[in-house]
């Protein structure tokens, strides 16, 4: 059985984007909203996109700015410029 | 006393406005600029015409003949509504103030070599009065335009000409005091090498569609004339020391970039619209991109010398190969 893996966010203008983008590219995850907050749960891996995020934002996005709206994450971290992974290193 | 703390969830009634609610078909949450923007623009229940035109309501989408099912298509891609775009704007203008305090501190359009600096008085300070006729071009689409969606990035384009303008002047202020600027004004009066830019720029004035008014002035006169003088006769004057230049026009290198991502999208949702959209918006690039050609001839000549016709040709071909990417088929003047 996989794991979930899990990225929190707050509820902000740009952490919607973020959430988009999360959930237009990985089709097995699912979101529950909170009132300030909103959990990612994925199962095995979870994977999020700076094309993604800057299409949906309206600029040019930088990863790196993804840790103002983040409260919490689950799982092992894979990350580049371009895409975050999260997933569990058996 | 035993304190028992509870979290209690209170479920808001409504994610969004009633009118952005029944646009989407659902009631989900909104982003901010969709929120400044859809829908915005009064569309029905006009009482009395203007007195200034009454054969068409105070707004009124027969003002052009481009046909939008949804004129709320027309969105921006950088998502700017007032915020946003004021946060953006304030940023790169900062970057140009700390551009020219660096270039003042080192005096280095000074040390320009004094030819340079010559052509540089010639070629970009009378831009400033190109740029004015581009902000009147843009307030017009903002007033008679039909959507807040192109409306409100139609304004915010008129101010960013404004700024573009100002920034010229601060580099003519720079490089001679008011008296450059008063001289620019007569080169783009009386030089002969200028007259045929300013007429064409005031014809633009007067056209009378406003989108039509877009296609010549966002796509055909910037999509030429910006990157002629913040590319091709910048790098030029890399060789003569202008470096410091390079550096203050950077704006506009980045806002030609901005901008031209905005026009793209526009054309490409009002071209993919219709066939008759199509036909006309590539009529209208088929009448105005060549008469850009020709008045832009004279300047690259006299700043390039014998390279200007081939450097306005290769721009040309790029203005093209971006126009058939939107969809508007290359007329045979411009594949001779």
């Amino acid at each position: 059985m996989t794991s979930n893996v899990a990225i929190v966010l707050q509820n902000t203008e740009d952490a919607r984007a973020i959430i988009d983008a999360i959930m237009a590219d990985n089709p097995a995850a699912s979101v529950s909203r909170y009132p300030a907050m909103v959990k990612i749960d994925c199962p095995g891996e979870l994977v999020v996109n700076r094309d993604s995020v800057s299409s949906r934002i309206g600029r040019e996005f930088d990863l790196q700015e993804m840790h103002l709206n983040l409260v919490n994450i689950s799982g092992n971290i894979d990350e580049d410029d371009d895409r975050l992974v999260l997933s569990w290193h058996a | 006393m035993a304190l028992e703390i509870q979290t209690s969830t209170l479920q808001q009634r409504r994610q969004t406005f009633a009118h952005i609610a029944r646009r989407f078909g659902e009631d989900r949450p909104a982003s901010r600029y969709e929120e400044a923007t859809l829908d915005i623009q009064p569309m029905e229940n006009f009482y009395y015409r203007p007195t200034w035109d009454p054969q068409h309501e105070i707004y009124d989408s027969s003002r052009t003949r481009v046909v939008m099912e949804d004129w709320y298509e027309l969105s921006d891609p950088r998502q700017f509504y007032y915020s946003t775009y004021t946060i953006n704007r304030s940023k790169m203008s900062d970057n140009v103030e700390k551009s020219l305090d660096f270039v003042d501190r080192r005096s280095m359009l000074a040390g320009i070599d004094p030819d340079w600096q010559d052509m540089v008085r010639f070629y970009l300070l009378p831009l400033r009065h190109a740029e004015w006729g581009a902000n009147m071009n843009a307030c017009n689409i903002a007033d008679v335009g039909y959507g807040a969606a192109i409306t409100q990035s139609a304004i915010y384009a008129a101010m960013d000409r404004l700024g573009i303008a100002q920034i010229i002047g601060r580099i003519g202020l720079a490089m001679g005091g008011p008296e450059a600027l008063a001289a620019a004004k007569e080169v783009w009066m009386l030089s002969e090498h200028w007259q045929p830019l300013r007429r064409l720029i005031e014809d633009s004035l007067v056209i009378e569609d406003w989108f039509e008014q877009l296609v010549m002035q966002f796509l055909c006169a910037d999509g030429l004339l910006l990157p002629l003088v913040y590319d091709a006769f910048d790098a030029q004057g890399d060789a003569h020391g202008a470096s410091g230049l390079s550096m203050i026009c950077e704006f506009m290198v980045d806002w030609k970039k901005d901008s031209a991502r905005w026009t793209d999208a526009v054309l490409d949702k009002a071209i993919k619209e219709s066939q008759q959209n199509k036909d006309m918006i590539a009529g209208w690039y088929a009448v105005w991109e060549p008469r850009v050609a020709v008045a832009l001839a004279p300047l690259a000549d006299q700043v390039l010398g014998a390279a200007g016709s081939d450097v306005l040709a290769g721009l040309r071909q790029n203005l093209a190969e971006r126009a058939a990417r939107l969809g508007i088929a290359p007329t045979a003047e411009v594949s001779a």
